[in-house]
């Protein structure tokens, strides 16, 4: 089967979020990381109006050669989520024994704001039953550091505890996609993130 | 060197490495970024257009003065520029001119999903198809060869998965060519009649010497495999099948338009079973049934939506791994901004009960409960004119209740014309611009209202109620949006107005300005009635504390700007400034 033997030589993972949370940016940052370890690298994304406070899907993948920029359900390694509803509404595609790690946050999506539907009372067990999953105090973590934008890098130095990418390269990638005035704390945030991860 | 590039960007390289002088576009998703990454590069004479059409026209007149042009927009957009892009497939090309259309399969964020590779057939102009960023990159540089040497323009076409994937991506020199310079030939540039005519032959003779450069395209290649299953496919639907069918022979087809026929037949002879792998219509499908093969695809493979591995891999098998969808989970759909300042317009519509024809942009997301005020969204510009039509067939009295909806980058691109012709007919409109001073939707793009060029540069401000004026429109405001009393009332002047009346809105975009401290609601004076819940902020929300015989509202203060909206709606004064602004 030389297709699943393809599979596994590729890490595939989903970040997911709501438009507005830096989910491009940390995507940005695990595809160079990616890239630095001398990967072959894929990433897909949506731009324009799904950004707009709506939901957010990206893809990376990375290994030895990858063809399809987009990863098939049922084969993500990780799924790294900046929201519970968003880790769950994208938990189909996590293989079976893949890792969810997503921010303890919850974000009421305006069709539960106006009373058309219920934010899930039962999320955090749910999640559970798709796969093994870690909750993260991300964004308490943003807030002490000052600034509630680095959730994205919090939750990227979390992940990088579970991938085979060395430190230096996520250093080198997020100095080189995050703005210079920015890049001391979000060196900062990523610290953190790997400090909670153990 | 390998760059990590988006098709995108890696469009925007492959222009600069051909020599391209000058590239034009107007912003749509998802094309946006090659002007906005063309824009980097000094070489090229790169301009925000104020339409697709005159983008096109303005690469023509480049290219028919020797330059190299590429024009870019996203599907849609082909539709706005079809008049010259036909013209130009007869009178040819000096310099080369590229012109790429970025097609939207699934409509992330599009009224449609045609498949444009019907425009290059339809006009008879060859196409590419690039399958990663890498390709977009060589490919736009073999474009302008092909326009060149073919004398015709070139279709690139790509789709959301193109141009916003990323890869890793080659990066080349750029290869300074000359501008040739203009000489006169009428034969070829004016098409009256007699002169197209003979432009129609050169045309048909012109598809048949690039179908035979079609067989020995280096990127119309075959890779084989197993003999078992032969697959023919082009763009992304290609890395799908390389992941779905790893073992199967493929003919990745590149230059798609005119297909390579014996290449085709060559392939067909020696697989015992052929599957077009193809994103949206059967277009390579009709054309290699139509030579007498014998293949599947539409049949197996669904035409509407966006082609994917999970997609492809279930069109030809039941048994699937993979786990299945939560259910129950509540939908999250974009929404406007907190701040947006298109949010006040639509409370007010919502109040009024007015029907609205509406347009394309941020503010098409005002159709969306609990604002719910757009009734029709048709293309851009259709506001203007759908609300002329409107009144036409149902009276003056019906105007009264009826507003047309556009944005400023919109109300350039092709609000003006309707404009002109409801003042010019006698017409009966109360036409709003909601005039955020940029093209939001897109990312923030500049157009002549905000007076500010491709690069930034200081340009001449044009602003929309001075157009309204000079199109002969006499009543005209501008207008708060944020002032809610301030808009009802213009609303209500327009409505009565006899003839046609235009409100400018004037407010920037929620995500230019810096935010201000946030609101906050008093639980004391808050009696749960949830009238600042109508204006659908994303940073206001119910609660139900367990000690409190009535729900309260409660800011988001992570997501309030403090524009004030909700302050005007409270009738008990419950929300309040948390902290004195800092300036």
């Amino acid at each position: 089967m030389a297709k699943s033997v393809r599979e596994k030589e590729n890490t595939n993972v989903i970040i997911c979020g709501v438009g507005g949370q830096g989910i491009i940016l940390a995507s940005d940052v695990l595809c160079y990381c990616a890239s630095l370890a001398g990967f072959d690298v894929k990433k897909s994304e949506v731009h324009g109006m799904a950004q707009r406070g709506g939901s957010v899907i990206t893809h990376i993948r990375f290994g030895g050669k990858v063809y399809s920029p987009l990863i098939a359900q049922g084969t993500a390694d990780y799924i790294l989520a900046f929201e519970k509803v968003e880790a769950l509404r994208y938990a189909h595609y996590l293989e079976k024994n893949g890792e969810i790690i997503v921010d303890n946050r919850e974000i009421p999506p305006m069709s539960v704001l106006v009373g058309e539907a219920e934010y899930p009372a039962d999320i955090d067990r749910r999640l559970t039953r798709m796969g093994k999953t870690h909750f993260i105090d991300a964004t308490s973590i943003a807030a002490e550091l000052g600034n509630m934008r680095v959730v994205n890098i919090v939750l990227l130095g979390v992940l990088s505890r579970f991938l085979r990418l060395k430190e230096k390269h996520w250093r080198d990638a997020i100095r080189k996609n995050v703005k210079e005035q920015f890049v001391d704390l979000n060196i900062q945030a990523f610290g953190r993130g790997r400090e909670i991860a153990g | 060197m390998k760059s990590l590039l988006s098709g995108n960007e890696a469009v925007a390289r492959g222009a600069w490495e051909a020599g391209c002088r000058v590239a034009t576009a107007y912003p749509g998703t998802p094309s946006t970024e090659i002007l906005e990454n063309i824009i980097k590069y000094p070489e090229i004479n790169a301009e925000w257009s104020v339409n697709e059409k005159v983008a096109l026209e303005v690469a023509a007149g480049a290219s028919f003065a020797g330059a190299r042009a590429l024009v870019a927009m996203k599907h849609v957009g082909l539709n706005v520029a079809a008049d010259p892009f036909f013209t130009m497939g007869y009178s040819g090309v000096t310099g080369g001119l590229v012109v790429v259309s970025a097609d939207d399969p699934g409509m992330w964020s599009s009224q449609n999903e045609q498949d444009n590779r019907h425009y290059g057939r339809h006009a008879k102009v060859p196409i590419l198809e690039p399958s990663d960023s890498n390709e977009a990159r060589i490919f736009t540089k073999l474009a302008f060869e092909i326009s060149e040497k073919f004398d015709t323009p070139v279709l690139l076409r790509l789709t959301t998965r193109i141009c916003h994937s990323t890869c890793l991506t080659e990066l080349g020199e750029r290869k300074e060519i000359e501008v040739s310079g203009y000489v006169k030939d009428i034969n070829k540039r004016l098409v009256l009649p007699a002169h197209a005519r003979a432009l129609h032959l050169v045309v048909e003779e012109r598809l048949k010497k690039i179908a035979a450069q079609s067989e020995v395209f280096r990127y119309n290649r075959i890779e084989w495999g197993k003999k078992t299953l032969g697959i023919i496919t082009s763009g992304v639907a290609y890395q799908y099948a390389k992941e779905v069918f790893p073992e199967a022979s493929v003919l990745k087809l590149s230059l798609t338009h005119p297909i390579p026929e014996k290449m085709i037949k060559r392939f067909a002879k020696h697989v015992r079973k052929i599957v077009v792998v193809e994103e949206g219509d059967p277009v390579l499908e009709t054309e290699i049934k139509a030579m007498g093969i014998k293949v599947t695809g539409k049949d197996k493979i669904p035409l509407c939506g966006e082609l994917t591995p999970d997609v492809l891999k279930s069109s030809f098998s039941k048994r699937t791994k993979a786990p299945a969808k939560s259910s129950k989970v509540p939908p999250r759909p974009p929404v406007l901004c907190p701040g947006c300042p298109h949010r006040g317009v639509f409370y007010v519509i919502n109040k009024l009960k007015l029907v609205v024809t509406g347009d394309i942009g941020c503010y098409t997301l005002g159709a969306l409960p609990p604002l719910s005020a757009m009734d029709t969204c048709v293309c851009m510009g259709a506001s203007v004119t759908n609300a002329q039509g409107m009144e036409k067939a149902l009276g003056k009295e019906f105007s009264k209740k009826l507003v047309a909806v556009l944005g400023d980058s919109t109300f350039f691109h092709s609000g003006i014309t309707g404009l002109v012709n409801a003042v010019y007919n006698k017409g009966n409109l109360s036409l709003l611009i909601l005039d955020n001073f940029t093209t939001a939707m897109t990312g923030h793009q500049p157009h002549p209202g905000t007076g500010r060029l491709a690069r930034g540069e200081r340009g001449r401000r044009i602003a929309p109620e001075d157009i309204a004026r000079g199109c002969g429109v006499e009543m005209v405001k501008v207008v708060n949006p944020n002032d809610l009393a301030a808009t009802e009332l213009a609303f209500k002047q327009a409505l009565e107005y006899d003839g046609v009346a235009v409100l400018v809105f004037r407010r920037p975009c929620a995500l230019l300005v810096k935010p201000r401290p946030p609101y906050r609601i008093d639980p004391e004076s808050c009696n749960g009635c949830k009238l600042c819940l109508r204006i659908g902020c994303p940073a206001l929300s119910l609660v139900f504390p367990e000690h409190r015989e009535k729900p309260l509202a409660v800011v988001d203060e992570a997501l309030c700007v403090g524009c004030g909206l909700c302050v005007q709606l409270c009738q008990r004064s419950a929300i309040f400034l948390s902290r004195k602004s800092d300036g």
